[in-house]
């Protein structure tokens, strides 16, 4: 059976397309940087959603600093670390708004690592995006709290040893033991129907933060190929090999399952 | 008549935040200004005006807190006292660049480090220059009683609104513990939604179709962005100095010798110019009120009719650099100081006096 362009073109058939709360401006990430992916489901799901008026997002310091230049809603911009301090004022100020911070590893694992575990020991009902890709990538590729061992990096360029520098953190089975989250899950966005799923979980933790029963996040173990100096594909290769093992993916915890 | 009730200057700011229409609180235990959060649990705010009131995790986390409570235009406060505020001052420098209005109130101890729990105005430096990085001030007003601490909040987020800039109120631990009588003034309500797209129409309220998206940030990678935002702000202290000085004065009409001298202090040397006057010294007192800005001209015009001047403050000499600096050499500038949360009786600073002028 063949089918008109004309046919494909109407909108009933469009099964893809750039999501509308993306802008225009041309994104600064890297050729095979998960943050452009990330951006774009949690663009799609603030405008399944119609949530556009009611959303604030709180962007961080690291790659993702400028999210707000991308998605096209109200943000404030934060101090390194600092964003689920900002989203839990914003959210009980403003309790009828979606409040959701999007952090790096360095920004959330790091030197933000009092404000996440506060937030989620509060039990804040906001949304915490977490991009974990086991680096400082703004920075140039320096050693983060989650970086493997064994990982090089440019402050562990030998290797991350233990005795040296410490075990990665991993953040998301930490706060599962704390009460006040609601919901934590791992995901990835490294082939299509990974980003599905991931979409999904992005879309539950927004639904579950305006039910007030506390915290939801959803870490996506992201690639940072310049980091790595990996190509895209080696990147996504390597992060399924390595990553994957200390960060599997999956949901940890959901209260109301 | 207005009631007038008999109360902490801590306690004053905790009843003048919920009177006055705060939209909240958020803060961290310290010596000695923990009765402002104590106050405000104790009288459970969010049940009457809705004011939020959040025990943080840290001095970091409250400023950041405010950073993202005042970002939605709400009028959002914290208290501290100096270890406390030094933690503050990465994120009152993030305030003081993403042009958002929040009032901190800082209750001076000695220090330096964990220093002691007793009073001190050793945090003039710290907060009159900054504290934090980059080119920027606060606004700083001095109280000076525990009805200075009750007016101030409203006052502060006045100026806050204002000039979108952060407001310190930088008081002492003799001002937060001391009792006294409080007039109450009436009830100011919280402002609405629609009040608070009107007095803050850049705030992050949730994007509408009809409008392109607000942004709060203080963040451009672009060195020419940076400077014309770096003049900009030049512009707009320039419009503090020029409109906001306040000050007040003791005796000075006739007076031919000047204390200058803030907050707790400039309550001990009333009693300092008074013993002297009775002594038949005309001796005088200028309070700064606002510390930034700067009552530079009114003291540059008593240092024509004075013999001398002397600051007197809490700490090694940090004021009477600026009163150095107003007075331009027309006079000679002294300094009396007690350090550590020591406080000087008028009788000493009676004897110091003397000493600098050669009356003994």
């Amino acid at each position: 059976m063949s089918i008109s362009i004309e046919e494909i073109k109407k909108p009933e058939n469009i099964v893809y397309r750039r999501p509308a709360l993306l802008t225009d401006n041309v994104m600064h990430y890297c050729p095979g940087c998960s943050h452009g992916t990330v951006h774009k489901l949690v663009a799609e799901v603030i405008e399944e959603m119609g949530i556009q008026d009611r959303t604030i997002g709180i962007s961080p310091v690291g790659c993702s600093v400028f999210a707000y230049n991308y998605i096209d809603i109200d943000w404030e911009e934060a101090a390194h670390g600092r964003a689920p301090a900002l989203a839990t004022a914003t959210k009980r100020l403003c309790p009828d708004k979606y409040v959701f911070t999007y952090q790096g590893d360095g920004d959330l694992a790091s030197i933000g690592t009092a404000e996440i575990i506060h937030a989620c020991s509060r039990g804040e009902n906001i949304v915490v995006i977490f991009i974990n890709n086991g680096i400082y990538g703004m920075t140039g590729g320096q050693m983060a709290p989650t970086t493997l061992i064994g990982m090089k990096t440019s402050t562990t360029p030998y290797g991350r040893d233990p005795k040296l520098n410490g075990f990665p953190l991993v953040i998301a089975d930490m706060i599962s033991h704390l009460d006040g989250t609601a919901y934590i899950t791992r995901q990835s966005v490294h082939t299509a129907v990974a980003a599905r799923k991931a979409k999904s979980a992005i879309r539950k933790a927004f639904e579950y933060s305006a039910k007030g029963i506390g915290l939801s996040f959803v870490e996506i173990v992201s690639t940072c190929n310049s980091g790595w100096k990996m190509t895209p594909v080696e990147a996504n290769k390597w992060m399924v090999e390595n990553m994957f093992a200390k960060y599997p993916i999956g949901d940890i915890k959901d209260v109301l399952k | 008549m207005a009631e007038k009730i008999l109360m902490k200057g801590n306690e004053a700011i905790a009843i003048s935040a919920i009177r006055n229409g705060v939209d909240g609180y958020f803060g961290y235990p310290i010596t000695p200004q923990s009765e402002v959060m104590e106050t405000l649990m104790k009288e459970k705010p969010w049940e009457t005006t809705g004011m939020v009131v959040l025990q943080a995790e840290s001095e970091t986390s409250s400023i950041n807190m405010l950073y993202g409570g005042a970002s939605c235009g709400k009028k959002v406060m914290t208290s501290s006292s100096s270890p406390g505020v030094s933690l503050m001052c990465e994120g009152i420098s993030y305030i003081a660049g993403a042009e958002l209005p929040c009032v901190v109130v800082d209750v001076m101890r000695g220090g330096p480090g964990l220093g002691t729990i007793q009073p001190s105005q050793s945090d003039y430096n710290q907060i009159v220059k900054g504290g934090g990085h980059g080119d920027y001030h606060n606004i700083v007003i001095a109280p000076a009683s525990a009805q200075d601490m009750y007016d101030f909040v409203d006052w502060g987020f006045e100026l806050a609104f204002k000039y979108r800039n952060p407001v310190v109120v930088l008081a002492d631990g003799i001002i937060g513990q001391m009792m006294e009588k409080v007039e109450m003034h009436p009830m100011k309500p919280r402002r609405t939604a629609e009040e608070i797209l009107r007095d803050a129409p850049w705030a992050v309220t949730g994007k509408p179709a009809s409008r392109e998206r607000h942004i709060i940030t203080s963040l451009s990678l672009d060195a020419d962005i940076q400077e014309q935002f770096n003049i900009k702000l030049k512009e707009k202290y320039a419009m503090i100095e020029a409109n906001e000085v306040r000050f007040s004065e003791y005796m000075t009409g006739d007076a031919e010798y000047i204390f200058v001298a803030f907050g707790c202090s400039s309550r001990i040397c009333e009693a300092v110019v008074d013993e002297l006057r009775a002594e038949g010294i005309k001796a005088g007192l200028l309070r700064p009120i606002t510390l930034y800005p700067f009552p530079s001209g009114e003291i540059a015009r008593l240092a024509a009719q004075a013999k001398s001047m002397m600051s007197i403050e809490l700490n090694l000499g940090q004021m009477v650099h600026d009163v150095r600096l107003a007075v331009n050499g027309a006079c000679p500038v002294g300094f009396y100081g007690r350090q550590g949360g020591n406080i000087y009786t008028p009788e000493e600073i009676v004897a110091e006096f003397k000493k600098f002028n050669g009356l003994a």
